[in-house]
């Protein structure tokens, strides 16, 4: 972490990064006619694919690729982001295609954090007026090369599914014939983009681009990269947060065949080879005495115990309206909860991995890398060069869910540290397997929650306590004067903080714990512990008082339209208020996550033996205009599971000692087919800009399903995992 | 001692360690990178291939127990139940990483083979095996179901 504090972003803007989805519209848009130097060059060259803009080329086989400045981890964004350059650039959808931009901050930042970078549920929002223009620029450009080559007005050309024509003349051609003229020509200072109305692929289900490759085997992953010499990289990282090593030998490991060096870098000590398989064995053969000084050696359950300390104290403020102590005095009722959420491991199935080559010059690294800025900078810190000289190919991502957005590089600067200790002789091949991904830490923190409510003699609640405390994601990292403000970390208390509930009298504080084990976001983040804590505890209110959860989050709501419109359309579509059959049981959730509003209704069926299982998951969402209902749904689906996933099974641990328990899928375990539950997915039709949906789909599921089997059983569910068994029905 | 199979029809000979995992064999020594690792435990299916037909985990199948025995990866699919079963995960777009779902459709396909018209329950048994982090489990029963239909026309 010191090496990383050496590492700067630029300052974008003070807003919040992860926020900053909604922010990232006027005024921010970027020089998108730039293009790429390198690309440019290769361009000129007759009969070879032109670049029209950074985010455009056209090939004379008439494929328009446009290049990504986000990394597509599953979430649809190559889709997205071709959609919207292709609406503006009327052309055909068979034509699109699309890859990952190089790294390049100048030309490729995400406007909603001033860096490259994937993440915050945020790519089609920072996009949107940035690629409508980069599409509609593109067009005029097509227009005014083929004006010119036809001698005819340009406002007589028309262009239509990637077609351009002029009708008096009868003349028409396609993008590829006109690349080449086009690229040269001067792209307009402003154009007119398309009137929503006419949209003829926004708001269709056009069909995803990476289907076929990923249906095939074809798509290419980090993992797939093969370089000629190249060799594979295992580093033995510390069994302990915060252990280093204190000497090793590698005489065993060394006498592996296939073996072919080993290396001490900051993280541990890698074992370099042949293939895969020489790794794994060398790197059980190596004898390492770790320094465990400086280690935290507690376990969680500990850890946990200091927690429930802490929050017996007000913590910073965080929020603050109306005179909640006076508020309480008042209150005919008082409730308060505690809630308690475990570390969590991000499980991708690709497990981190990258490739990395050494030039006398520079250096090139493939990965599906997320923060191209950030692992741009830290490579090149280490190899002693400038950004600039550090390539990265960004490749299709095996899944991430915040895991490869890493605050320090991680992954890429050990694979940096091994290719540099092997003295750059031969390209190297990071793989973590999953053993070194589950003990590998970056887990989404552990937290304690205190929640205490004033009711009055009306139910009304009057005032509201809401106590977090758990480690900071953000601190100590590049992004800590953006995002932490006068003590707070934004990530801890969003969702918090923000409550959209009319409460008048509100108070919601913040401890920060700090300890060796290291933390990261995790889908949608802060909103994975506060959507459960605050809507589980509405609904002990709402039980404490004999109000409807429905009812009650209307009347709380009232003010807030977008939320209310994701409520009342769920409980709609999932019956709210019919009656069930016996063992059924229902519950819901509203939330806010990343400017995308998401309400579910869990379905829950409870056996005699105590055991149960969610049955349906009805979702309405408002994530603004929907570019593409299909994956927007997609979306749901996905988050729905992941956040079941850790509603129902155990999080990570660590035992008294340090070391932590888990290690692969056998005993972290992850949701199955078997325990998927139906899916419907509403989407409220919208003018509004779009917003994200790869995270918001989460954090409603646990609460639902959470208050399902309060509403069921009459007991409470405090945390998470929920218990599996031992559920009565009353 | 060099390990004898035949890998998607063709035979192949390699003088590697026998202990060697055939998910390994096969990715970095023959080059077909299809089929992923996701554990190296058997635990999540990523590395799923056929071996006399039935699916097997090749991250934790050594390469000596395939002497002389015909081996199928994603690359080698064909026939009429492959076919369905891409087509349907194209048309469902199934896939959101796409990282398991090579090994998610060489289990689908051993499915269907065995099995022309899958239960919900059947569909269960034979995918609980297959770990899809991106929880496309709606859509890889719906694909199957859809392409058990195409198979039985």
């Amino acid at each position: 972490m010191t090496e990383q504090s050496k590492i700067e972003i630029p300052q974008a803007s003070r807003r919040r990064f992860l926020q900053g989805a909604a922010a990232a519209g006027a005024g921010l848009v970027v020089g998108f006619h730039w293009v790429p130097r390198n690309a440019m060059a290769q361009a000129k060259a007759a009969g070879q694919p032109q670049m029209i803009n950074a985010f455009i080329r056209i090939a004379p086989d008439n494929t328009v690729t446009v290049l990504s400045k986000h990394l597509e981890m599953g979430q649809g964004t190559y889709t997205g982001l071709a959609t919207i350059v292709a609406e503006e650039l009327d052309a055909d959808w068979n034509q699109m295609r699309a890859e990952g931009a190089p790294a390049d901050a100048k030309l490729y930042a995400n406007l909603a954090f001033g860096i490259q970078g994937t993440g915050g549920s945020t790519a089609m929002a920072n996009s949107w007026e940035q690629l409508r223009k980069a599409g509609a620029t593109a067009r005029a450009m097509l227009v005014a090369a083929a004006a010119e080559q036809w001698k005819v007005p340009a406002r007589e050309i028309t262009v239509s599914k990637g077609v351009v024509s002029h009708a008096a003349s009868g003349k028409k051609a396609s993008f590829g014939q006109l690349a080449e003229k086009a690229a040269a020509v001067t792209p307009p200072a402003d154009v007119t983009l398309k009137d929503p109305a006419k949209f003829s692929l926004i708001g269709k289900n056009v069909a995803r681009l990476d289907a076929k490759a990923k249906s095939t085997g074809t798509a290419q992953y980090t993992i797939d990269v093969k370089l000629p010499g190249q060799l594979t990289a295992l580093l033995q990282r510390a069994p302990m947060f915060g252990a280093k090593v204190k000497s090793f030998d590698a005489a065993k490991a060394k006498a592996v065949p296939g073996v072919v060096d080993v290396v001490q870098i900051s993280n541990g000590v890698a074992v370099v080879a042949k293939n895969f398989w020489s790794a794994k064995q060398g790197r059980e053969a190596l004898e390492i005495v770790w320094d465990d000084s400086a280690a935290e050696k507690r376990s969680t359950d500990e850890i946990l115990a200091e927690y429930k300390e802490l929050a017996k104290k007000p913590g910073l403020p965080a929020r603050k309206d109306g005179d909640v102590d006076a508020a309480f005095a008042k209150a005919a009722k008082v409730i308060e909860a505690s809630y308690d959420f475990p570390y969590l491991a991000h499980a991708p199935m690709e497990p981190l991995d990258c490739v990395v080559k050494l030039d006398p010059n520079g250096a090139e690294i493939w990965a599906g890398d997320q923060f191209q800025t950030i692992d741009q900078a830290s490579a090149a810190h280490v190899l002693g060069l400038k950004p600039e000289q550090v390539k990265i190919n960004t490749l299709y991502a095996g899944g991430s869910f915040g895991r490869r957005a890493t605050t320090n590089a991680d992954y890429i600067v050990e694979g940096v540290e091994i290719a540099k200790a092997i003295g750059g002789k031969a390209p190297v091949r990071l793989i973590w397997t999953r053993e070194d991904d589950i003990k590998g830490g970056k887990y989404r923190p552990m937290y304690h929650h205190t929640l205490k409510a004033g009711v009055d003699d009306k139910g009304n609640i009057i005032a509201w306590q809401h106590r977090i405390v758990g480690q900071s994601i953000i601190t100590g990292t590049p992004f800590e004067p953006v995002m932490v403000k006068d003590g707070i970390d934004a990530t801890s208390v969003e969702g918090a903080a923000n409550l959209p509930y009319d409460i008048p009298n509100m108070s919601v504080e913040l401890t920060t714990t700090k300890n060796p084990v290291t933390v990261l976001w995790w889908r949608s983040v802060g909103s994975t512990h506060t959507a459960f804590a605050t809507e589980v505890f509405l609904d002990e209110i709402a039980g404490a008082t004999g109000q409807d959860p429905v009812a009650l989050r209307r009347k709380l709501l009232a003010k807030h339209p977008r939320h209310l419109g994701v409520l009342n359309l769920a409980a709609e579509k999932a019956g709210w208020g019919k009656p069930l059959p016996a063992g059924k049981m229902r519950g819901v959730a509203v939330h806010e996550s990343f400017s995308s509003y998401v309400a579910e209704v869990a379905e829950v069926s409870l056996k005699a033996d105590g055991t149960w299982k969610v049955d349906k998951i009805t979702a309405a969402v408002d994530c603004g205009t929907p570019i593409n209902p299909n994956i927007i749904r997609a979306q749901v689906e996905s988050g729905i599971g992941y956040g079941l996933s850790a509603t129902i099974k155990p999080g990570i641990k660590l035992a008294k000692g340090g070391e932590v328990e888990q290690s692969n899928f056998h005993d972290y375990e992850v949701l199955r087919i078997h325990e998927m539950p139906k899916v419907e997915v509403h989407i409220v039709p919208s003018k509004e800009k779009p917003t994200g949906i790869g995270e918001p789909g989460t954090p409603p599921v646990a609460p639902a399903v959470a208050n399902a089997l309060m509403a069921g059983t009459k007991q409470v569910f405090r945390a998470l995992p929920l218990p599996t068994d031992g559920v009565k029905s009353v | 001692m060099a390990v004898k199979f035949t890998l998607n029809g063709k035979a192949v000979s390699l003088d590697v360690d026998p202990d060697m995992p055939l998910l390994w064999a096969v990715r970095d020594e023959i080059g077909l990178t299809g089929s992923k690792f996701g554990c190296g435990a058997a635990q999540c299916g990523a590395c799923t291939m056929h071996v006399e037909g039935q699916p097997v985990r090749a991250c934790s199948t050594p390469l000596s127990a395939i002497e002389g025995q015909k081996v199928t990866t994603i690359e080698g699919l064909g026939g009429k139940v492959a076919q369905a079963v891409q087509a349907a995960w194209i048309k469902h777009e199934v896939a959101q990483c796409g990282y398991c779902q090579s090994g998610q459709i060489m289990s689908a396909v051993a499915l269907l083979t065995d099995n022309k018209k899958p239960s919900d329950a059947d569909i269960d048994e034979a995918m609980q095996g297959n770990i899809c982090r991106c929880a496309t489990y709606v859509r890889i029963r719906a694909a199957i179901h859809d392409a058990a239909k195409t198979v039985r026309a």
